[in-house]
């Protein structure tokens, strides 16, 4: 198809782009920014904020530049004296409908309200201030919404409904009483919200913010009785150096692992071991299903728990096709407190495990049944996002940038690339089909075939044919969990027809882009910081020496040591968990 | 003709769903269904009960965030059971300028409540509409069906007294 | 009910014949609330326990809403006499001495506003007289005695003398009547009578130099039927010429053609941006698509507009007719009417309307056998005056929040359900009914150069006879208060005329021989919108009457976009504050600055007009502004008691 391109002036400024360009994108191209409060550029306009007001020449109306495709000839003005009164106008009006608490809020100095009252040069309040008192949710230990700070922009209704398909989150009343408020006007914990943490992730300001646990971890750290040990999650690694100055996907590995023992971390373990563990364990579930027919198929991964949620409530009458294999941070987690803790003489009940993750939902999933405590302990004690770590960091006078790099610690420390791709959406299937192809046929992937490329990439709905030696292997990927439904939907189309599955195997994750889109990162991440941050983890994947889970020299002695093989008695017993049907509303 | 009174919070599933299944029979494969569904559901039990949205949610499979939306975005569905008596006060502007926020005053004293709030007795309930079409004979207003023109405040007592006694709406 | 065909149709008229003797009764909901139901019971109880052969019928309103309930009577011998203010009561001595006797009753007649100016030599059968004049002592009865004194001088004893209730004319001293033509002398004075007598009364010849003025300015097209035809018989509607223009459409013109019979006319929406319907509809035509929609929107909001209502409860089938015509020119076979739930005698009326249409034919496949199928069906609305908004309404009808979007994409390319969509409002479709039936062109000699055609307006407030007025474009705002509804009410002296509603402006007394159009509205500071029209008098605070409206946009707004939610809200505290005396001079600069900014960014019309009210009566009147912030607390209190006297007053 011929692309049709769109030649028109901006501030008169030829711009030439695709058909459909909106004007706030086009202006971008030519290096105008034009304020915008309500449009992130993963939705789609809502013309809610008002901020984003240019004018057409020839027209007396000033359209949105958010929700106006860009014309041929058009000829469009983004700043003058008056868009700039009328933008400042509206500011303060949103800001007299906000508190003003900015010293005490979860997004002071990254507010994007903030941001625009302080370039706009906002000195006073003008307007008397006018904020319902609606009493905040923090019903659900993931994240914490303040009703009052809400903008009405609607980016989390938009992303909870459109993108997630979660349907948590909606707008109820009108007028100048509009709020947002989960489904059905109950708490969250009580609604069908997964824990993704997209709300949080897209909100401009600090309405909705994940729950802020450093202070527990803090403690932890001061408490003499305690032995804090920690992990980093695959994703985790290149996204944080965005909140030190690093462009999105800097790998900073060996930062963090320094980073984490001036903190007082006793010991130091990547949570890219513990994804090789799960690829052990999931490989081998799936060969033992597809290969030996003991099971159902699809295979479907379960390491996100934002999408064993989705899952339990909107879909589970896939419960047995789940993998019981558990997520790398809950197998960090007990291998953590059982193996480690006996190996190094540690009591497990003075273990403090915290792990670092990308997302809410992992918060979630810590107490998410009996079996995230088969050690005997809570597993994993508690999970901080990335934006948590950050601001403990910060919070700690360590000049992060200039630390030199430092090694995890050893036996739950080294990982291989397969590893280290489950933060980017079809890094899962990807581990998951290099170790499978080794079990099945006892050979290793070499060279080029190693990487799996049409499961990567930020298309909404990955499908594969993998070839293992001769035998076909149909896989899909799916992330953002509006996906989801598609892919499942074939499968019980088949199903109900009774014929042959259309999928092996399905890896899903609920956050776009997989965990480095994850909803406990760092602000502003869109379609281009997705690219980078998965880029970083191919990068990582192709400078390890292991490439693949089996190939791990740590690996390879847990199960030598403890574990025996995979889905041994043992493993089973600390590894592996199981799925049931959940009510979506509890009231 | 209105079916047994329901009492609300109903604990039995099925019940609701026998409830809710004739409103949604006649509408279930129309296009633009919801807001005609709740209207036939508010004509029955002069609100929305939750269990019912919760039926109809998945009936229709529309999210209950969705019903929820929908019902506090338009003024005419409740979420609570109205009063046995409706006041409605047309606040049009001919009635606006015609003494209507006097008549509203008045009945908020009589009946001792607020303009959108229901008695405690639940034998009233006293609103403030839009425009109810009756420019000509402002103030007016509406109480049950009856629709009263050219009110003065001193005929109110006698309204409300007269609707009290006339029963079961 | 069998189905028609093009031939059946077009002969309808002649098909049917009324019985000779007649009375109908305005069953609107106004004319319901004011007693019209035990009106007709009782006309109906009288006849039969009279045994008078006459048949009782209900219609819609004839617009008269001042002088509800209203019942016309038609019998052999006299002329269609219409009473107002009728109770039960009456209604029985109507029966007895109307319809048995062709008597006609003292102090309720209407006199028809269809004034001839020729007699040919038609003698009267019975006069009407009314003193108009604004001075104290009405001399109706005097005048009324001194006729038939002068008519027993001249040995006429056939000739009776009533007083009527109204003339429509005021002002204009002693008015007489001569029926059955309609004659109407004004300004008549005692010595007038014996010339009236001996010219006209004897000789059937007109004394010109007492003939009234001006003739009624009012031009019925969109109310043509309302009050004459039964809206829930289909028959009737069919011999009032009904269906002939959707007949005549069908059988002669293309989709393209009817476009184009709209274009000749320059019909232009009446919803109120005026946007030329023509072109809504080719541009709904245009794009290609397996299914498209037409919407009537129904669901007026305006507070104190009700001519919606009026034509769906008093001539629902022009509005079908309307609706069916514009499927089949923009190409749709599916339309729905999104009408207001609390109407809920429009929505009745016009299902069974739907219900007869498909029962003639005129709904359904192979529509007269042009190969044409369309379907309507009614959507309510549920109490959202944004939902007048197009993109609201068609959120709407999908079953959600009715929360505009940005435009483009318009309806006419990505409407309803995503399809091409044509939304027109009640008075649109009434009127193009009527054009498909008389012509465009016929149409286009109403009005200006560049608004075509008439517009009905509700006049209300305090006015002396709130009505339903409809006149050509381009008459003057004052002729429309005062010659047709009789000024301000109790002699007071008129301040303003708000037109618009609450996105609309207040034009001041001096500006109101403006001649009414989209055009000269809008230059005014007002809108033309759905043709609201409220008379305020010399007691009426504009800061008040500002603050009614825009608290109305204030709960109306639908909370997407925050220029309107919070710049609304916010405006309203200031206009509050003001009104309690405790404004600074600052805040007419702040109150500029939020009308500005929710003007230019609001996101629709609702945002952008809210403002209006605030900002027309700042233009015309700021010195009302400006005396509660120099005034204070005191000045305040002394405003709102004085409101509060004159509403007990008057109320």
């Amino acid at each position: 198809m011929i692309q049709r391109i769109v030649n028109a002036t901006i501030n008169g400024i030829p711009v030439s782009v695709p058909y459909g360009t909106s004007i706030l994108d086009a202006a971008r191209a030519v290096q105008v920014k034009i304020p915008v409060l309500c449009k992130h550029p993963d939705l789609g306009a809502t013309a809610a904020c008002g901020l984003c007001i240019v004018r057409i020449a020839g027209s007396q109306k000033m359209p949105r530049a958010c929700a106006t495709p860009l014309e041929n000839g058009m000829e469009i003005f983004t700043h003058d004296g008056e868009l700039t009164e009328i933008r400042r106008s509206v500011i303060e009006l949103i800001l007299s409908n906000h508190p003003s608490e900015c010293l005490s809020c979860g997004r002071n100095t990254n507010c994007e309200l903030q941001t625009l009252a302080a370039e706009f040069g906002i000195r006073q309040d003008s307007i008397e201030r006018y904020v319902r008192d609606l009493p905040q949710d923090a019903s659900n230990g993931s994240i914490i919404i303040d009703f009052n700070k809400c903008i009405k922009c609607g980016r989390c209704v938009q992303v909870c409904q459109e993108v997630q398909d979660v349907w948590a989150l909606s707008f109820l009343e009108r007028g100048i009483n509009t709020r947002m408020a989960p489904a059905g006007d109950i708490l969250l914990s009580e609604s069908p919200c997964i824990k993704c943490g997209q709300c949080a992730a897209h909100c401009p300001t600090g309405a909705i913010v994940e729950n802020d646990e450093t202070a527990a971890v803090w403690a932890a750290l001061r408490d003499p009785e305690k032995h804090c040990t920690v992990q980093i999650a695959p994703s985790v690694r290149v996204a944080l150096g965005e909140e030190f100055g690093y462009p999105p996907g800097t790998n900073l590995t060996k930062k963090i692992y320094a980073v984490m023992r001036r903190l007082g971390f006793k010991a130091v373990f990547d949570t890219n071991f513990s994804a090789d563990l799960t690829i052990m364990e999931e490989a081998n579930e799936f060969v033992e299903r597809f290969a030996k027919g003991k099971g159902e198929l699809p295979l479907i991964t379960s390491c996100c728990p934002a999408w064993t949620d989705y899952m339990e409530k909107f879909h589970h009458d896939f419960v047995d096709n789940f993998s019981t294999a558990k997520s790398p941070q809950q197998m960090m987690g007990v291998m953590a407190k059982t193996y480690y803790s006996e190996k190094m003489g540690i009591d497990p009940a003075k273990h403090y495990q915290v792990s670092i993750m990308p997302c809410t939902a992992k918060k979630y999933e810590l107490e998410r049944d009996e079996e995230m405590f088969a050690s005997g302990y809570q597993d994993v004690d508690i999970t901080l996002t990335t934006r948590e770590l950050a601001r403990m960091i910060k919070q700690s006078g360590i000049a992060f940038e200039e630390l030199a790099d430092e090694e995890a610690d050893s036996i739950l420390g080294t990982y291989s690339g397969a590893g280290t791709i489950f933060g980017a959406t079809g890094g899962v299937m990807e581990a998951a089909i290099r170790t499978a192809y080794y079990f099945v046929t006892n050979e290793s992937l070499e060279g080029d075939a190693i990487n799996v490329t049409p499961v990567r990439g930020l298309e909404g709905v990955k499908i594969a044919d993998v070839d293992i030696k001769g035998t076909q292997v149909k896989v899909a990927v799916a992330h953002g969990m509006a996906n989801v439904g598609k892919v499942l939907g074939e499968v019980r189309d088949a199903r109900k027809a009774g014929k042959e599955t259309p999928y092996h195997f399905i890896e899903v994750m609920a956050c776009p882009g997989g965990c480095i889109g994850g909803g406990g990162q760092p602000y502003h991440t869109d379609i281009h910081t997705r690219m980078q941050r998965a880029a970083g983890l191919y990068n990582d994947d192709e400078k390890c020496a292991a490439r693949c889970s089996h190939e791990n020299p740590e690996i390879k002695q847990v199960y030598k040591e403890y574990l025996g093989h995979p889905n041994s008695e043992k493993a089973h017993k600390l590894l592996h968990t199981h799925y049931k049907a959940k009510k979506v509303y509890l009231k | 003709m209105k079916t047994a009174p329901l009492t609300f919070p109903i604990d039995d599933v099925e019940r609701v769903e026998v409830e809710v299944e004739p409103h949604v029979e006649k509408w279930q494969d129309q296009e633009g269904n919801l807001i005609m569904i709740l209207h036939s559901i508010q004509n029955e039990h002069g609100y929305v009960p939750r269990e019912i949205s919760m039926e109809l949610s998945a009936l229709l499979e529309i999210p209950l965030a969705r019903i929820y939306e929908v019902i506090t975005f338009y003024h005419y569905f409740k979420l609570v059971p109205p009063g046995k008596h409706n006041v409605a006060v047309c606040n049009g502007t001919a009635c606006y300028l015609k003494g209507a926020p006097q008549l509203i005053a008045d009945l908020e004293r009589k009946l001792s409540i607020k303009e959108g709030e229901t008695t405690e007795d639940r034998e009233f309930h006293l609103e403030t509409v839009r425009c109810i079409g009756c420019c000509g004979m402002a103030p007016a207003m509406v109480v049950d069906e009856k629709t009263h023109g050219r009110i003065k405040i001193s005929d109110l007592q006698g309204i409300l007294d007269e609707t009290k006694k006339g029963g079961v709406k | 009910m069998s189905k028609l065909n093009p031939k059946t149709l077009a002969s309808f008229q002649s098909q049917m014949s009324r019985p000779p003797n007649w009375a109908s009764v305005g069953m609107d909901t106004g004319g319901i609330a004011a007693g019209a139901r035990e009106v007709f019971d009782a006309l109906v109880a009288e006849k039969e326990q009279k045994g008078v052969a006459a048949e009782i019928r209900q219609t819609g309103s004839n617009g008269l809403a001042y002088a509800d309930p209203i019942v016309q009577v038609k019998t052999e011998q006299l002329p269609l006499i219409t009473y107002g203010s009728v109770d039960s009561e009456l209604a029985a001595v109507i029966v007895e001495n109307h319809l048995v006797k062709n008597q006609l009753i003292e102090d309720h007649i209407i006199a028809t506003r269809e004034r001839s100016t020729t007699l040919d030599e038609q003698k009267p059968i019975a006069i009407l007289v009314k003193d108009t004049s604004e001075e104290q002592g009405d001399k109706t009865s005097f005048f009324q005695l001194s006729l038939q004194q002068e008519l027993e001088v001249h040995g006429i004893k056939d000739v009776p003398v009533h007083r009527a209730m109204d003339m429509g004319i005021y002002d204009q001293g002693l008015c007489i009547q001569l029926l059955p033509s309609g004659v109407t002398y004004s300004n008549v004075l005692t010595p007038d009578l014996r010339r009236i007598i001996s010219q006209s009364v004897e000789k059937g010849i007109v004394v010109e130099d007492l003939l009234v003025e001006d003739a009624d300015p009012q031009q019925k097209i969109v109310l043509r039927n309302c009050g004459s035809v039964d809206p829930e018989c289909i028959e009737d509607y069919l011999q009032h010429g009904g269906y002939q223009g959707l007949g005549r459409l069908l059988k002669d013109l293309t989709p393209e053609q009817g476009i184009d019979e709209l274009k000749t006319s320059g019909l232009r929406g009446r919803g109120g941006a005026g946007f030329p319907v023509w072109l809504k509809w080719k541009l709904t035509r245009d794009p290609e698509s397996d299914q498209k929609y037409v919407i009537c929107n129904a669901d007026e909001g305006d507070p104190g507009a009700f001519m919606d209502r009026s034509v769906l409860e008093g001539d629902p089938h022009s509005v079908l007719e309307g609706l069916i015509i514009a499927g089949y020119c923009v190409g749709a076979n599916k339309g729905y009417l999104y009408i207001r739930a609390e109407y809920p005698l429009a929505v009745k009326r016009i299902q069974k309307a739907i219900d007869e249409a498909r029962q003639k034919g005129l709904i359904g496949e192979n529509i007269l056998g042009s190969g044409f199928s369309f379907n309507a069906d009614i959507r309510l609305g549920a109490g959202a005056f944004v939902c007048g908004e197009e993109t609201a309404l068609i959120a709407s009808i999908e079953g959600k929040r009715g929360s505009p979007i940005p435009r483009p994409p318009f309806p006419s390319v990505k409407g309803l359900f995503e399809q091409p969509t044509s939304i027109n409002n009640v008075e649109t479709l009434a009127s193009v009914a009527a054009i498909l039936e008389n012509s465009g062109k016929w149409y286009a000699q109403f009005g200006t150069e560049e608004s075509r055609g008439t517009k009905v307006f509700a006049v209300t407030g305090k006015v002396r006879n709130a009505q339903l007025v409809e006149v050509p474009m381009g008459i003057p705002i004052r002729k429309i208060i005062y010659d047709v509804c009789g000024g301000v009410l109790s002699g007071n002296k008129l301040k303003a005329v708000q037109t618009g509603g609450p996105s609309g402006g207040v034009i001041p007394e001096d500006l109101l021989d403006t001649p009414i159009s989209y055009e000269s509205l809008s230059k005014l500071g007002s809108i033309m919108g759905s043709g609201g029209m409220l008379v305020m008098d010399q007691n009426d605070s504009m800061v008040d009457v500002a603050k009614f409206y825009l608290k109305f946009c204030v709960d109306e707004s639908c909370g997407k976009c925050a220029p309107c939610r919070v710049g609304g809200y916010q405006l309203l505290q200031l206009l509050e504050k003001i009104f309690r005396g405790k404004a600074l001079d600052t805040d007419i600069e702040q109150i500029k600055r939020i009308c500005e900014a929710m003007q230019k960014a609001s996101l629709c019309g609702l945002g952008q007009t809210a403002p209006n009210p605030v900002l027309s009566t700042l233009r015309y009147f700021e010195e009302e502004y400006t005396a509660f912030i120099e005034g204070g607390a005191s000045y305040a209190r002394k405003v709102k008691r004085q409101l509060a006297d004159l509403a007990k007053q008057s109320a």
